[in-house]
């Protein structure tokens, strides 16, 4: 069972991994889009962290929401409405529970993917960090591992693929062959479900 | 990178302690990052509340002030503000009245100001939202997110700014802001890359004696790349593409906008081949402006905006403004 210190420290690790990536993420950024993924979310995560150390809520579904919510505050663009609607939802979906199952996890991960791609209109398959979370919550069901392989690979294959949303849609056929940014920043917060798992255990 | 600024972290607060500096009839909340008309609310008018990535100056707080904008929200650079401040702008500035929204089609902005909108309704605040996507440039299709918000931007603030100063009730401001918008197309050019203070570099590559077609104004690349061009060959290039896709059938508004980095001289001359080319197609100016209105940081480059403007827009645009970077009649 997953409790509030198992959310909590995912969260930690998604700022402490944005953190690291930053620049890979506005590298990623500047060729199909304008170069600030990386630093914004490295705001809003750093906001999550401040706000989770000064309130730690003590039901998981707290700290999504409280999380979700930071990051609707401080980032901005598209990033932060998509992101803090992505925890908020999943959050509320988990409840007042004190303790979830990984399976209750998955069904409300699934109900917070479904809220970011009725709120951005969009769909597998065109670019975005859909393509990345959408496999991740088809194989949460077989582990953590799995998800963050299948995240992953979901980003990387983002990048054959035609942006049909957000700004690099603007660029048409030259956002072929380019990884899209919200893609690579999606496998990271997935990961991260591993690393709080591990970080537990060790 | 050599930029005029203490460090990158603090150039968006940086401006706006500037700004406030500069114009004593603005309310600048620099923490906040509202922009405010000093004497807002005022008494039975709609309110008008915009906002955008920073970047773009003198859009959208150097628009603030009677005849236009009631408020301003700047986000980080080139990034859309968050629905707090938003939400916070709408509150300072609603007299009753109620406010609109004048959001540029970018994902960010488009979704921030919904969760604004919502915000400030659970506050009892009226909020209507006109939409700006101008840019010809863009497929509008199921597989974009449709046509970027630019130059129009400055039509639609200042058009329907006079509306509400003249006392029209919201829902008439919200439809003079989107008969502009619907009346209005842009296309613009690049000469050069834009450098962001945070990334320190040229946001893309454009190699010695080539230019973009067809960018937005966040430092993205166009859709096409080709030789330079002359400033008429340009100008026709533009003009052909906004009358292939809106043949006007009025008089026109006219803005030719500079990107930041290019002087006035060559706006003006650009401008002369712009007329030249409305003039060859038939088209009849009524107005034109000229200048760095809808800017893209240090880009070099120019954007040609036309408005179809009837007796009424006409009448309206010519109405008093006074705000730091549009100011005539008062």
């Amino acid at each position: 069972m997953l409790d509030a210190d198992f959310f909590h420290r995912w969260m930690t690790a998604t700022a402490a991994s944005v953190e690291r990536e930053a620049e890979r993420l506005t590298a990623l950024d500047s060729a199909i889009g304008d170069a600030d993924h990386g630093i914004n979310l490295q705001r809003g995560f750093r906001a999550v962290k401040a706000a989770l150390e000064k309130e730690a809520p003590d039901t998981p579904g707290a700290v999504l929401v409280l999380s979700g919510r930071q990051l609707i505050s401080t980032v901005g663009g598209a990033s932060g409405p998509l992101y803090g609607t992505l925890l908020r939802r999943t959050g509320k979906a988990l409840g007042t529970a004190a303790k979830v199952s990984e399976a209750e996890l998955a069904e409300a991960l699934r109900a917070g993917v479904d809220a970011v791609m009725a709120l951005g209109g969009a769909a597998p398959g065109d670019k975005t960090m859909v393509d990345a979370l959408v496999p991740a919550v088809d194989t949460l069901g077989d582990g953590f591992a799995a998800a963050r392989a299948a995240a992953e690979e979901g980003a990387v294959a983002t990048i054959p693929l035609q942006a049909r949303k957000g700004r690099a849609s603007y660029l048409g056929e030259r956002s072929i062959g380019h990884q899209d940014p919200g893609a690579a920043s999606s496998a990271l917060l997935v990961a991260c479900l591993e690393e709080a798992a591990a970080a537990a255990e060790g | 990178m050599r930029m005029l600024i203490n460090v990158p972290e603090t150039v968006v607060a940086d401006g706006l302690r500037g700004l406030a500096a500069a114009h004593p009839d603005l309310t600048v909340d620099v923490e906040n990052r509202v922009i405010v008309r000093r004497d807002a609310p005022v008494a039975g008018q709609v309110a008008l509340v915009s906002g955008g990535g920073s970047g773009h100056e003198p859009l959208h707080g150097g628009f603030v002030g009677p005849g236009m904008l009631s408020a301003a929200c700047p986000g980080e650079v080139f990034t859309s503000p968050v629905p707090d401040q938003m939400a916070r702008a709408a509150a300072a500035v609603d007299s009753g009245a109620g406010v609109l929204f004048i959001v540029k089609n970018y994902t960010g902005d488009v979704l921030n100001f919904d969760m604004a909108a919502e915000l400030a309704e659970d506050e009892g605040v009226q909020v209507a939202k006109v939409l700006v996507n101008d840019d010809v440039a863009v497929t509008d299709s199921l597989y974009t997110a449709g046509r970027r918000g630019t130059g129009a931007t400055l039509f639609v603030e200042k058009i329907a700014g006079a509306a509400a100063a003249e006392g029209q009730p919201l829902e008439r401001v919200e439809s003079i802001g989107r008969q502009v918008n619907e009346n209005s197309r842009s296309f613009g050019v690049a000469l050069s890359a834009c450098t962001t203070p945070a990334k320190g570099s040229p946001t893309f590559e454009l190699p010695d004696g080539e230019l973009e077609l067809g960018i937005g104004i966040h430092g993205e690349p166009g859709r096409e790349r080709r030789p330079m061009m002359t400033s008429g060959e340009i100008a026709d290039f533009a003009v052909n593409a906004i009358v292939e896709d809106m043949p006007p059938r009025n008089p026109v508004l006219a803005l030719v906008n500079g990107m930041g980095a290019t002087p006035l001289l060559e706006l003006y001359g650009f401008n002369a081949e712009v007329q030249r080319a409305l003039r060859e197609r038939g088209v009849a100016v009524a107005r034109t402006l000229v200048g760095n209105y809808v800017t893209s940081l240090d880009m070099a480059g120019a954007s040609v905006t036309l408005c179809q403007a009837d007796e009424e827009l006409l009448r309206l645009w010519d109405a008093p403004v006074k705000t730091p970077a549009l100011r005539w009649g008062m």
